[in-house]
């Protein structure tokens, strides 16, 4: 049995978004720049694409910028805001602990350019920011607030909108990262209120390589690839039509079914949860209610995630794990860290994440694998040993 | 092949060779910590001077698993002596190598034996010269160990 459990990685390209994206090999394939025929087809096909899109998220098309992905609607987003507020002196910077490395790093990149940084702590084990904990940080001089939507590992949902109530009031830019949000939530930009979004095909069904990043009406945004006049001269390079009209199906897909395949998820999600929190030492991470539909991300005390992963991987199951391993780094997740995981429990971490192809019998199957490895790892485990003889 | 393993150190992560305690052992190491993701504990039975039996039990990624099960295996039936002479590096060679990030779980098998073999002296009033187990009762630093091969 073949199980993928690693959707927010990565997802299987849906059926609807691989037809949409057809025509544009060989039929449709002008430059929406050019002016003759077969240039005005596909400015005509890249206008109704981001109509769509726009549709979906309850934005207008000329707030849509697309983008390589999500990384460079972070990055694109960040720089802006931090270059537009250094013009008008305003040098300070606020994120949380646990944003992706596509908003964290060029936060830091910026901290070291001189910029000021401040990084909000999060609430331990359900990952929220607190709201309080914004209000204090924000300054007269603050130029950007960068909170994400929905966290990638541990699937936390951040009540946004109250963030932005607050900044708005004080006019200071927000900025979030919905890419693991768009598609398996309910995401509309007015009521979220942010003044820029940034949003990743790949992550909802459509093709890898295309985002998009929503910027509200009126709120100003620099060119970060510079070079062209396309996308009204906030991003140079010809657009990916193929993976925008791609992307733009996965969408409509996604937001059209989104309620029934949220419960689907949901479901399956939960009966993750109750079966792992069975194990013996084991945590899970986030919260329990305010999560994302299809992220379960526990861990297991006394193991060590990438043996985890490698066996599970070797009876079909793709997984994820934030174990410093599989990071490639010594660190384990700086995400489980942050929520008070103590470095060798961090190490011990295992993400699932579903789809809506995520089936009742992959779920049992995944289960009852996970139940047998961690006992092998632990029977093994001289730190398992050694918790054991600590509660005896 | 997962993560740049070989077939070898998967041979050896998922079909371990010599999981297990000894009881009573003759000499037991365990070095490594869990905050840096990796222990191995080492069991030695020693009968006039052969290692007639070798057990481990390891927290740790594959490579960590793997590397334990190839260097118990590497020294079981041979003489302490004989045991003593083995390096990270044989440990790699043997398991046709091993990613660059996971180095320094060749270098924790091989004191995982050292600190064992150093318990066994030091229990059964056997002398030795300290020079020997130098450096053993460092605190284990990533940095500085992936260096050393």
């Amino acid at each position: 049995m073949r199980v993928y459990l690693d959707n927010a990685a990565t997802t299987r390209i849906s059926e609807a978004a691989k037809q949409a994206m057809t025509p544009f090999w060989d039929e449709i394939y002008g430059n929406p720049s050019s002016l003759h025929t077969f240039g005005q087809a596909a400015s005509n096909a890249l206008q109704l694409a981001r109509e769509s899109i726009a549709k979906n998220l309850n934005a207008s098309p000329q707030e849509i910028y697309f983008t390589s992905g999500g990384s460079e609607a972070d990055n694109q987003a960040i720089f802006s805001a931090a270059r537009l507020g250094a013009k008008r002196g305003k040098k300070h910077l606020i994120t949380s602990a646990i944003e992706h490395h596509a908003v964290l790093h060029p936060m830091m990149a910026l901290r070291d350019g001189g910029f000021e940084l401040t990084i909000l702590p999060v609430q331990p084990e359900t990952g929220f920011v607190r709201v309080d904990d914004l209000a204090a940080a924000l300054r007269d001089d603050t130029a950007l607030v960068s909170i994400m939507l929905a966290n990638n590992e541990v699937g936390t949902i951040q009540p946004i909108a109250e963030m932005t109530a607050l900044c708005r009031a004080r006019k200071i830019p927000f900025h979030t990262d919905a890419v693991q949000a768009v598609g398996h939530i309910p995401v509309d930009v007015r009521a979220l209120n942010a003044d820029t979004l940034s949003l990743s095909g790949h992550k909802f069904h459509g093709p890898k390589g295309i985002g998009a990043l929503y910027c509200r009406k009126g709120h100003p945004l620099q060119a970060y690839l510079l070079g062209g006049a396309q996308e009204r001269n906030r991003r140079a390079g010809t657009e990916n039509l193929p993976a925008i009209a791609g992307m733009a199906a996965a969408l409509r897909e996604a937001v059209d079914d989104i309620a029934e395949t949220a419960a689907h998820m949901t479901s399956l999600r939960d009966q993750l949860i109750a079966g792992l929190r069975q194990i013996d030492r084991s945590h899970l991470n986030g919260d329990p209610m305010h999560r994302l539909p299809g992220n379960v991300n526990f861990c297991f005390e006394g193991i060590e995630g990438e043996a985890l992963l490698l066996l599970l991987d070797t009876k079909g199951i793709a997984g994820s794990s934030g174990s410093a391993c599989t990071s490639g780094s010594l660190e384990p997740s700086h995400v489980l860290l942050a929520l008070g995981r103590p470095h060798e429990i961090a190490h011990g971490s295992l993400r699932l994440s579903l789809s809506r192809h995520t089936t009742q019998e992959e779920v049992d199957y995944t289960l009852a694998q996970i139940y047998g490895i961690v006992d092998y790892l632990r029977k093994m485990s001289p730190v398992w040993e050694r918790i054991m003889a600590e509660k005896n | 092949m997962a993560m740049g393993y070989s077939d070898k150190v998967m041979d050896h992560f998922i079909n371990p060779r010599n999981v297990g305690e000894i009881e009573n052992p003759d000499g037991v190491g365990e070095v490594g910590n869990a905050k840096c993701g990796d222990i191995m504990k080492v069991y030695l039975r020693v009968e006039d001077g052969i290692l007639i039996d070798v057990k481990f039990k390891t927290f740790g990624c594959a490579s960590a698993i793997a590397t334990s099960s190839m260097a118990t295996e590497l020294i079981k039936g041979k003489p302490v002596a004989d045991a003593l002479e083995l390096t990270n590096r044989a440990v790699v060679e043997a398991l046709d190598g091993l990613p660059a990030v996971k180095m320094h779980c060749s270098v924790l098998a091989e004191e995982a034996v050292r600190s064992a073999i150093k318990n066994y002296y030091d229990t059964h009033g056997i002398a030795y010269n300290p020079a020997l187990f130098a450096g053993l009762d460092e605190e284990h630093d990533h940095g500085d160990l992936a260096e050393e091969v």
